[in-house]
């Protein structure tokens, strides 16, 4: 009998499905490994104190967040040269965040479950946030004004907090003056320094235009004293306070509140007290800029500079590709030529991105972009404006990268247009430009749309061209300011992807930047999810519409 | 009434503008027309500008070189004495002659004009025996051996300053260990032959007189008063017959020495200790008969170019020997002429060199590529000297009916050639001719490695096994998928796996070189038990099922296995890690990848092909399944009812009528999975070490062709040869993928017809 159920086949027919399972178990759970360990970065761990016997036979406190625990099999275990008892069948390792890199020199470290002598959770544990040398770990003890303590004991933590948010406001406006305002005067200082540059190569540099410079020059530095002596008297400000803790080895540590983001008691916190910490590190980790070599802080310069080239992007793309796919649908008669274009269509499509990157850079960057510089901007020789990867290229690049996504899409939705419609505006004495702009296209748009999508979503997750064409690990500036002309085409932009790769494998401390590396790769892949199911939804609604239409 | 009168009136009042209108209404159509049929074009323009432009950027890689006169002059001051040799700038502008009297020449390259004259401080009564340069030519130290044993050394300078925004370039010489001539041989015996070469702190000279060769090196030592430095004096005598010495050179290190002597045998002497010089090698290094006429350091000296009487040169370079003991060894040769070659200049800054035989033919070569790249004749008289200027785009030929040629070099990319890319090289210092790759590196002697070898080998190795993941798991799936899966499972099955393809691949990536790498590392036996015991619990289950009593099996619909098996390949899966562990500790005495190392000698790197086949798998199913679900799903449906009609089992009809109609489309599906996993370029990026080695071990890792344009092309120079061949990368990505892409697309377009027609 099992021969017989062989020779139906059956089997093969549970081995195929066995297959989809396959395909539908990994998908799943790369996206859960991903929204899992992203999503989890934002709670508030609760911090633990343990007794751990080290190597030599001592006894240490360590304190930190529990983040990971590997069990090894005996076996491996001995021959990468742990040593365990008999009768000890596995060995549990767990990796704690100790924090406290100024004073230990890491961040991470492994330790083994067995020495492991007590654990507890003391509910006055605090972690600080620093804007360097990662979290600090240990208990608060004092909080001192211009070196002398003003508050210690009970009332300590709301001493700290009061002053936290008054440092916290303090460092805000110096963030303000620095980026926005001086930036700006200094954005003005190159502008004239180039205008000079530029006078000069015309020969209509006179005492005429000196003297107009120079009050120019004047008043910008006018602002410039102003603004620093604010300055001054702002830093003058946030170092007036500071805080005093113990950490694990009771060494006392003096932080200043003008490095710190933020300091929590996560033993202390109830869940609705966590929940409420958890939306505000997320608010944070989407609208702050990157600290500490991208490994800390938000990142938002990455989202506002993938937004940017995305947008850029669909200007680009979008009039080309339906202008082909019209031509293609609506104009061309089917033969050679549109079976040509076809292929050619799908050969872009297939074309592996980095070569567009090549194309990019050598093209657009070096060919187009030098030439540019070269007939408008001579004045800024020899450092190049267009000539340099940048927001623009980066642009263009994408959208000769999405072209053959917009054209299949419009192409499809002008397919389904119903003859009829088209036939009978025609009669009506329309032209055919007229029929398509009032009748076809705007019965297409939908598809249009779902092209434009997922041009997008393909543009917001690919890397490999942008490392060519103008994405950077860390860019000063937003392509979009409050300085003239605004939105800054030459400039060099951040991305989420490409932050992705940074991160995990271009740090230094790859172990600390882990979760925001998990956490941003959840928010990218949210976004392109979430666009793909916007556009698959647009289609098959369009695909009823038209069905009902038909009928 | 009177209404329609108005109306009647007013429209024919209208009639003009209603033309007008109408004018502008078909005006506007057909420009419409032009701009649309103009921007449909346009995408095949776009591709071909892509592909020409790749083409233009790759194509003067393959430009042959040229060389042509630029102008002949007598020799300039041709009665201060018989040139020594000749010099040139790195501008071309300024020339310099060294003559047997002690004067230095400067003239103008282009038309010999005189521009200075020098005289080198000799002793009254001395002349000059010998003079030689030291290496790399560039830093321009010459030194004179005189007839009373004594040396001195000078060097010529060129600074170029910029007066009214034009460049002037003024010669000098200067004598970096002063002007009082160094006593090298006490007795007076004049230094016959001589090399040298001028260190920070340290001088060593090599100078052979009749009877002894000797070393000597001179110490700087700064004296604590003034500037005033002393030099002190160390030397020793070579144990060795110094009569037919010919020619002698020593390398920029100061630490080797070479000895060639009249019956062709080269010897190879280590004087890093300067007191105690140690013979290391005596070998032949011309055919018997044959006699050595030139001699010179390849640019990085770490291989001599040897030129004979019978028009061969040939390229030695110190390799490490079976023993692990470096000697010398003759890595390949040039047939330059059937003439002696008389002298061989190299470049200063690439492998290239220069030859010119006794007839007044001249030739330059690349040694890495082993190209031919010019040969010309330059004279109808013998040449005398010669010298090929810094940046190779020049050169100067002095010939014996007293004239003086300059020539200009076209010679941008000599580095690269068919074999140079594709097949073994020699490379200076290496054991045995391999494929490199090795772009860059921090020297300027380096001895670039453009080979494509092991990038395309890389590329092939990691979409193989993207392959043989993706290929059973796509194919499986979109059987069972447009076959035998419930239309509402379908539903959102299909679209579930396809958003794996939208996926940003820089997610794979990082989730494989962070995660999938180390979990891999760790459960090795894990995974492949599980590549054993998923398949054998799924049909086991599968018979289970068979035989619970129908009224069970009835309350699941037909069509949903798929889903039923979630949790049992869950267990299988969980089950295989399980008992993995025990296993491996039982049959492997330890771990698995410990066992490979040992036994097989495989070993293990992080990030290999095992995880790149994962997670390009992962990437390419989707494309792969997409594709053949729809082939597949679109055979029309009389063929399988008929089949079925017939009393064929739904697996004998999938397998004999479906797969086969559909076979086709599963070809493009396959060609359009290959080229996206050729083309990836994240991935690899992250879950390999990117070491471009050629080894076929899934433990291994590779590099990519686009990993290697990633990782690369944001710092290679433009229009370089590295760029160039950069680009060529990229072209032939873009070859490959063209060539499947239209391959699957036109056996896509035949299957559409064909199945419209049945």
């Amino acid at each position: 009998m099992i021969k017989l159920w062989f020779k139906s086949g059956s089997p093969w027919i549970w081995l195929n499905a066995a297959a989809v399972s396959t395909c539908l178990i990994m998908v799943v759970g790369v996206l859960g490994l991903v929204a899992a360990r992203g999503a989890g970065h934002f709670w508030a761990s609760p911090i633990v104190s343990m007794s751990y016997q080290e190597d030599d036979g001592q006894v240490k406190t360590i304190i930190g967040e529990h983040v990971d625990t590997t069990v090894t099999p005996a076996a491996m275990a001995k021959s990468t040269g742990y040593k365990l008892a008999d009768n000890e069948d596995v060995l549990i390792q767990y990796l704690i965040k100790t924090g406290n890199r100024d004073l230990t020199g890491a961040d991470f470290r492994w330790i083994q479950e067995r020495h492991v002598k007590t654990q507890t959770t003391p509910a006055d544990m605090i972690v600080v946030e620093r804007r360097e040398w990662g979290n600090f770990y240990g208990q608060l003890t004092a909080v001192k004004e211009d070196g002398k303590v003003i508050a210690s004991g009970e009332k300590v933590w709301n001493v700290l907090q009061e002053r936290l948010k008054s440092a916290l406001t303090l460092h805000e406006q110096i963030t303000h003056l620095e980026k926005k305002e001086i930036g700006a005067i200094n954005y003005g200082f190159e502008q004239l320094r180039l205008k000079q540059k530029s006078l000069e190569l015309k020969n209509a540099w006179n005492a005429e235009t000196v003297k107009e410079f120079a009050t120019k020059k004047a008043a910008y530095d006018v602002d410039y004293k102003r603004y620093q002596a604010q300055l001054a008297e702002l830093y003058q400000k946030i170092r007036r306070d500071s805080l005093v803790a113990t950490t694990e080895s009771g060494a006392e540590l003096v932080i200043p509140l003008s490095k710190v983001v933020e300091v929590t008691q996560p033993n202390k916190m109830g869940t609705f007290a966590k929940i409420g910490h958890y939306f505000k590190k997320l608010g944070d980790f989407l609208s702050e800029d990157p600290r500490e070599a991208n490994t800390e802080g938000g990142i938002f310069p990455a989202i506002f500079g993938t937004i940017m080239m995305v947008i850029m992007m669909s200007i680009i793309v979008t009039p080309f590709g339906v202008i082909a796919a019209v031509y293609l649908r609506e104009y061309a008669k089917q033969g050679f030529t549109t079976r040509l274009i076809r292929i050619a269509v799908n050969n872009l499509a297939g074309v592996p991105s980095i070569v567009y990157g090549v194309f990019g850079l050598g093209f657009f960057v070096y060919i187009l972009g030098g030439n540019i510089d070269s007939l408008f901007f001579p004045e800024s020789a020899p450092a190049p404006v267009f000539g340099t990867p940048g927001l623009l290229w980066a642009s263009i690049t994408l959208a000769l990268l999405t072209l053959p996504v917009v054209i299949v899409s419009t192409e499809e939705g002008l397919a389904r247009v119903p003859k009829a419609i088209r036939e009978g505006s025609l009669a009506l004495g329309a032209t055919k430009i007229e029929t398509l702009w009032r009748t076809v296209l705007p019965m297409a748009s939908p598809a249009m749309m779902t092209g434009l999508i997922l041009a997008v979503a393909r543009a917001a997750g690919e890397v490999a061209p942008l490392m060519l064409v103008g994405v950077v690990k860390l860019a000063p500036t937003l392509p979009l300011d409050g300085n003239y002309p605004f939105l800054h085409l030459d400039r060099k932009f951040m991305h989420l992807g490409f932050h992705i790769y940074d991160v995990g494998f271009q740090s230094p401390n790859v172990e600390a930047a882990r979760p925001l590396v998990y956490a941003t790769s959840l928010l990218l892949v949210l976004v392109i999810i979430g666009l793909n199911l916007a556009a698959i939804l647009i289609r098959n609604h369009l695909r009823e519409k038209y069905r009902a239409l038909e009928g | 009434m009177s209404e329609l009168n108005n109306s009647i009136t007013q429209s024919s009042l209208n009639t003009a503008s209603t033309t007008a209108y109408e004018k502008w209404r078909l005006l506007k159509d057909a420009i419409m027309r032009r701009a649309v049929v103009a921007g449909g074009l346009s995408v095949i323009f776009a591709i071909v500008v892509i592909f020409f432009y790749l083409l233009y950027v790759v194509y003067p890689l393959f430009l042959s070189a040229d060389a042509e006169p630029v102008a002949q002059y007598s020799i300039p001051e041709e009665n201060e004495g018989k040139t020594l040799f000749l010099a040139i700038e790195e501008q071309n502008e300024i020339a310099a002659r060294f003559t047997d009297t002690g004067k230095v020449i400067f003239f103008e390259a282009k038309t010999g004009k005189t521009l200075a004259q020098k005289t080198i401080l000799i002793p009254e009564g001395a002349k000059i025996v010998s003079v030689a340069q030291s290496s790399p030519v560039s830093e321009g130290a010459v030194i004179y051996g005189l007839s009373n044993g004594q040396a001195v050394i000078i060097k010529q300078q060129y600074k170029v300053t910029f007066v009214n925004d034009k460049r002037v370039i003024t010669p000098s010489l200067k004598y970096p260990l002063g002007e009082t001539p160094l006593v090298i041989d006490d007795s007076g015996a004049a230094l016959e032959k001589i090399a040298f070469k001028v260190g920070e702190g340290s001088t060593t000279i090599v100078a052979k007189t009749a009877a002894t060769i000797r070393i000597t090196s001179f110490e700087k030592e700064q004296s604590l008063f003034g500037d005033e430095a002393s030099l002190t004096r160390t030397d020793s005598v070579l144990d060795m017959p110094a009569s037919h010495i010919t020619d002698i050179l020593v390398d920029k290190e100061d630490r080797n020495l070479f000895l060639v002597s009249d019956d062709g045998q080269l010897s190879f002497i280590d004087i890093s200790k300067k007191n105690a010089p140690e013979i290391k090698q005596h070998l032949n290094v011309v055919e018997a008969g044959q006699k050595i006429t030139s001699l010179s350091f390849l640019t990085g000296d770490l291989s001599l170019m040897i030129g004979d009487s019978s028009g061969l040169v040939s390229q030695w370079s110190l390799v490490k020997d079976a023993l692990n003991k470096p000697a010398f060894q003759r890595i390949r040769a040039f047939k330059v002429s059937d003439k002696p070659v008389i002298a061989i200049n190299t470049e200063q800054r690439r492998k290239g060199f220069l030859t010119v035989d006794a007839a007044g033919e001249m030739g330059i070569y690349h040694s890495t590529a082993e190209r031919e790249l010019i040969k010309e004749k330059i004279s109808d008289s013998a040449p005398l000297s010669t010298i090929l200027s810094p940046r190779a785009n020049a050169l100067l030929l002095q010939s014996n009916d007293r004239k003086i040629h300059f020539w200009k070099v076209d010679n941008e990319h000599p580095e690269v050639s068919i074999k140079s890319m594709w097949q073994k090289v020699w490379y200076e210092s290496y054991a045995k001719p391999a494929y490199i790759w090795q772009s860059s590196s921090a020297s300027n002697d380096f001895e670039p490695k453009y080979s494509l070898t092991p990038l395309v080998f890389g590329t092939l190795k990691a979409s193989f096994y993207a392959m043989l993941v993706a290929i059973p798991l796509s194919l499986m799936g979109a059987i069972y998928t447009a076959y035998f899966m419930s239309p509402q499972m379908r539903i959102y099955t299909k679209p579930a796996i396809e958003i794996m393809g939208a996926l940003p691949t820089v997610i794979l990536g990082f989730l494989a070189g962070l995660w999938l790498a180390p979990f891999i590392e760790e459960h090795l036996s894990g995974l492949f038990s599980m590549l054993v015991v998923v398949p054998i619990g799924v049909v086991l289950f599968a018979l289970a099922f068979q035989n619970v009593p129908e009224k069970f099996r009835q309350k699941i619909p037909e069509g949903w296995e798929g889903a039923i098996l979630i949790p049992v390949i869950l267990i299988a899966g969980w089950i295989a890690f399980t008992i993995s562990v025990p296993l491996e500790t039982a049959l492997f005495h330890g771990t698995l990848r410990d066992w490979f190392k040992s036994e097989l000698g495989i070993g293990y790197d992080q990030r290999n092909a095992l995880v790149v086949g994962f997670a390009m798998g992962f990437a390419v199913v989707p494309t792969i399944f997409s594709i053949s679900e729809d082939a597949i799903f679109s055979v029309p449906k009389h063929l399988t009812v008929g089949s079925l009609a017939l009393g064929a089992t739904p697996w004998q009809t999938m397998i004999r009528v479906v797969l086969l109609t559909a076979s086709p489309g599963i070809f493009s599906a396959i060609m359009i999975g290959f080229g996206r996993a050729i083309g990836e370029t994240m991935i690899v990026l992250m879950a390999t070490g990117n070491t471009p080695v050629m080894d076929l071990s899934v433990f291994q890792g590779m590099r990519t062709l686009a990993a290697n344009i990633a990782v690369e092309m944001p710092e290679s120079e433009v229009d370089s040869t590295h760029y160039r061949v950069l680009f060529l990368a990229a072209l032939v990505l873009f070859m490959f993928t063209f060539v499947f892409n239209t391959l699957a697309e036109v056996v896509r377009q035949k299957l559409r017809e064909k199945y419209s027609s049945l």
